[in-house]
């Protein structure tokens, strides 16, 4: 390992990390003000690349790339202002999950609004003028704007440090940050302050998007890779802190660099490329630090906020006879399916599907319902029973029912691991956390070629023995998750499930009372795994093989949607969600090339119009019914 | 003599260079309502968040009936046989009252990890009887989110008594409270104290309940312990006059 090596990339990775942090900062100082993770920002920056190229192209050199980032940043933050006007305000004082959830909806918009702009084809755009040739360095050649890019970060923090200490504008933003509802007590227009926030960090993201210009085309996945990135780098500086966002940056962006300089290595006997580690480096680093730091390196236990009365879920009730009897008639229906699929013959394969989206949103339901946990990274576990068993029943050759054992317990293995970390943090970091830890679950299936196919994934997964009719597995799934329903909800009337809506409406309560949180959530978090498991498990018997794809972030949120779409605060919510996501998955979202922006809409208008989901709806409007029948 | 409760010692805690807790030591017995005062800064809530668990003091000791329980974390605190209630009244919204009191039980006595019998049938009969002493059994099976803030007071008292504490912890038990709420609730503490034989550690800014219904009163001022002893006695007790009367607070106390 060569020194010139080390130092080429180390000079590389400062010029990704003032990339990384360009993003980061943004992201922190809008989450700093106004308490809002925006799951949106990378979109910023993906429209920044965008315009960027887009006008560079029409410009004449010299004045194409520059032209090109001071348009960018014009416009995103133009657009991030608009955002703020039209959506965000509407969410500021909605539970964090719907935040969340809304701003994700944004990002999927936009990723088809820039789809239906610029179209699918990556779009390179020109060098910066004046920074086209190289230095050498330790007799290797260091294309100037690297360097230009190394010192960009630094200049971008002492430019946002001085905005911060010295400007009105500034001075208004730190004292938001550390108590907003002060800040408007004392009569600062919040309204206005918080536009303003949001276009600067979109504006901020925009020039980190813009600045990439040289160094890699315009596509339509940076939106996610860029906000995965800036998740891990704010997170591990904490939130809110842009000196720590730097920080972070350098770090990842190191660790990175590190990785790829080392090659590979031989350990024991054994050759690892430790450039592979790369796409897990920067989590294993957020773990870490997450565990040692729960809220990062610079950051601080969030500032007290006040707290706003949000709906408070009703306490739980046996279904009455009408409820029995609808339970029953569903029962019943999915039971009958097979005889359908005679005249039918895609109800039973469509009845397949919606049974694992089912156990799949159900158990997240269990964490995030009565556990009050916000999973983002569900798929993982729905990933390692689908591997898991895939691997057993193809590589170690035991049987299907062995494999449909096995796989949710190695899904469960992973949620004891994964688990013990994610359940001590709270709210958005616990989000963050299982994302991460999903996002290493995704790069460890899609690098380990040789014990999951790689990116093509296992194939050849067939049911044996008296499962292998269509028939037979549809029926033992059935009852599979017939059953695993019914445990989760006898689960949510025992004590033990009581124990965890009481860690939830009341973390204090609970523990003055002797309950043992950490344990109660590890457990639920287990369990739910476990089930999840059992979900991904079956989906690799029905459709015969597994993918990258089938656990990629995209599956975990869209579990979230199933929920929430059913309603969070019922048991029967993920039920309904899941049937309904499923068939609407199925029918509308087959037909369009813009489903990413229906789904998107979809979620803006649960979030916003109906909070309580599809089961929320269904007791309103049985409560108006009951109503209206006492009345003469 | 009947060994006490809950026994301080030396207790110590500063925060940078501030003494917050400078050598207070003090104990309660069965059957005894003490009050802690102070003016505001007097390390009043230091003190009490020591005692339950959520601070670590920098030197001296908490013995809880005769077991040091010096930093323990809350819930340990908890298993000791102590009961909390919490300045803003803390319950389990999203369950019915008698849920609530049913749940604690069963934290109580080391059974919340069960998994198959439903809650709604586990020891109602205990928390029926519980809710009947602190008159809450009348709505015992609405939901906890919709009573009004003096029957969440009542419940989360329900809520801490259903652990059996030998010693119960109040902090600012009558605060967003009427005043005849207030005069209510001290005086249902106050007979449970009596037929229980428990010990009860409270922190209180109405002058009115602390020298209408306490034994005995402790008074910080500064970090440090200037008076302990009989509500006539501190009372006149010059010291405790000039900490309220010299920092010009008497007037807005005596309420």
């Amino acid at each position: 390992m060569a020194l010139d090596a080390l130092v080429f990339q180390a000079v590389n990775g400062l010029a990704s990390a003032s990339g990384l942090f360009l993003v980061a900062a943004g992201l922190s100082i809008i989450f700093g003000v106004t308490r809002i993770v925006n799951m949106a920002h990378g979109s910023f920056y993906m429209f920044g690349l965008y315009i960027a190229v887009t006008v560079a192209d029409r410009l004449p050199s010299p004045f194409d790339f520059w032209g090109g980032v001071l348009v960018a940043v014009a416009l995103t933050a133009l657009i991030g202002a608009l955002v703020e006007l039209v959506l965000l305000r509407r969410i500021y004082r909605a539970p964090e999950l719907y935040q969340l959830l809304a701003t994700f909806a944004l990002m999927l918009v936009m990723n088809d609004a820039a789809l239906w702009l610029w179209g699918p084809e990556d779009q390179l755009g020109p060098r910066a003028a004046g920074l086209t040739g190289t230095v050498e360095l330790l007799g290797r050649r260091l294309p100037d704007y690297d360097i230009f890019l190394a010192l960009a970060g630094p200049a971008v923090l002492l430019g946002l440090n001085r905005l911060l200490t010295r400007s009105r504008f500034g001075r208004l933003i730190r004292a938001a940050t550390q108590d907003r509802e002060m800040v408007a007590a004392l009569g600062v227009n919040e309204a206005v302050l918080f536009t303003a926030v949001f276009a600067l960090g979109a504006g901020i993201a925009g020039l980190g998007g813009a600045l990439q210009m040289p160094r890699e085309p315009a596509s339509l996945t940076l939106d996610l890779a860029v906000l995965g990135d800036a998740f891990v780098v704010v997170v591990i500086g904490g939130m809110g802190s842009i000196r720590g966002a730097y920080v972070a940056a350098v770090i990842v962006a190191q660790v990175k660099a590190l990785c790829i300089a080392l090659g590979t290595v031989e350990l024991g006997g054994l050759a690892f490329n430790m450039s592979k580690l790369t796409l897990v480096a920067e989590f294993l680093v957020m773990a870490l630090v997450l565990v040692v730091r729960p809220h990062g390196l610079f950051g601080r236990p969030a500032p007290a906020t006040r707290i706003h009365a949000s709906a408070v879920e009703a306490p739980l009730v046996p279904l009455g006879p009408g409820g029995r009897g609808a339970a029953l008639a569903a029962i019943a229906l999915f039971a009958a399916m097979p005889l359908i699929g005679d005249s039918f013959a895609y109800a039973p394969v469509l009845a397949q599907d919606v049974l694992i989206a089912v156990l799949f949103a159900a158990s997240l339901h269990f964490i995030m319902g009565p556990g009050g946990m916000a999973s983002f990274g569900h798929a993982a576990y729905f990933g390692l029973g689908a591997y898991g068993a895939a691997y057993a029943f193809l590589t170690l050759g035991v049987s299907t029912p062995a494999a449909l054992v096995l796989g949710p317990a190695i899904a469960g293995l992973g949620a004891v691991v994964f688990g013990w970390f994610s359940v001590r943090l709270e709210g958005v970091y616990f989000a963050m956390l299982t994302l991460a830890f999903a996002q290493i679950v995704w790069s460890i299936v899609f690098q380990w070629e040789e014990v999951t196919g790689g990116s093509n994934g296992l194939f050849g997964v067939w049911p044996e023995g008296v499962l292998e009719s269509p028939t037979g597995f549809y029926l033992a799934s059935f009852a599979l998750v017939l059953a695993g329903v019914l445990v989760l909800r006898r689960l949510a009337f025992s004590p033990f499930g009581h124990a965890l809506r009481a860690a939830r409406d009341s973390a204090l309560r609970a523990q003055a009372s002797g309950i043992d949180i950490a344990r109660v959530r590890w457990l639920a978090f287990i369990i739910a795994g476990t089930l999840c498991g059992l979900a991904g498990t079956l989906f690799a018997f029905a459709k015969g093989s597994i993918s990258p794809e089938a656990i990629s972030v995209g599956r975990s949120i869209d579990a979230l949607v199933m929920v929430l779409l059913g309603g969070v605060q019922s048991l029967l919510g993920p039920l309904f969600g899941a049937s309904a996501f499923t068939l609407l998955q199925d029918t509308v979202m087959r037909e369009t090339a813009y489903w990413r922006a229906l789904l998107g809409a979809l979620m803006i208008a649960v979030v916003l119009l109906f909070p309580g989901g599809i089961a929320g709806g269904l007791s309103d409007i049985a409560a108006r019914l009951r109503r209206a029948a006492g009345r003469p | 003599m009947i060994a006490p409760v809950l026994q301080v010692e030396q207790l110590a805690k500063s925060y940078g260079g501030v003494r917050a807790l400078d050598g207070v030591s003090f104990d309660i017995r069965p059957g005894e309502l003490l009050a802690l005062i102070g003016p505001n800064g007097a390390g009043k809530s230091t003190c009490f968040n020591i005692v339950n668990g959520q601070l670590r003091p920098d030197a001296g000791t908490v013995r809880i009936l005769g077991r040091d329980a010096t930093g323990l974390p809350p819930r340990a605190i908890a298993r000791l046989g102590v009961g909390r209630t919490f300045q803003i009244a803390a319950v389990f919204g999203s369950m019915t009252v008698v849920e609530n009191v049913q749940i604690a039980w069963l934290a109580a006595h080391r059974t919340v990890f069960a998994f198959w019998n439903p809650l709604a049938n586990r020891h109602r009969a205990e928390a029926l009887e519980l809710l009947e002493q602190t008159g809450m059994a009348e709505l015992a099976d609405r939901p906890a989110a919709s009573l009004a803030y003096g029957d969440v007071k009542r419940l989360e008292l329900a809520v801490a008594l259903a652990g059996n504490p030998k010693l119960l912890l109040m902090d600012e038990p009558t605060a967003g409270m009427s005043t005849a709420e207030r005069g209510a609730l001290i005086a249902l503490v106050k007979a449970l104290t009596t037929e229980r034989g428990l010990a009860v550690l409270f922190t209180e800014h109405s002058m009115d309940v602390v020298f209408g219904h306490a034994d005995r009163v402790i008074v910080l001022a500064r970090g440090r312990l200037i008076a302990d002893g009989s509500v006539d006695a501190v009372r006149a007790d010059p010291k405790v006059r000039e900490v309220y009367l010299g920092s010009g607070l008497a007037s807005g106390e005596r309420r």
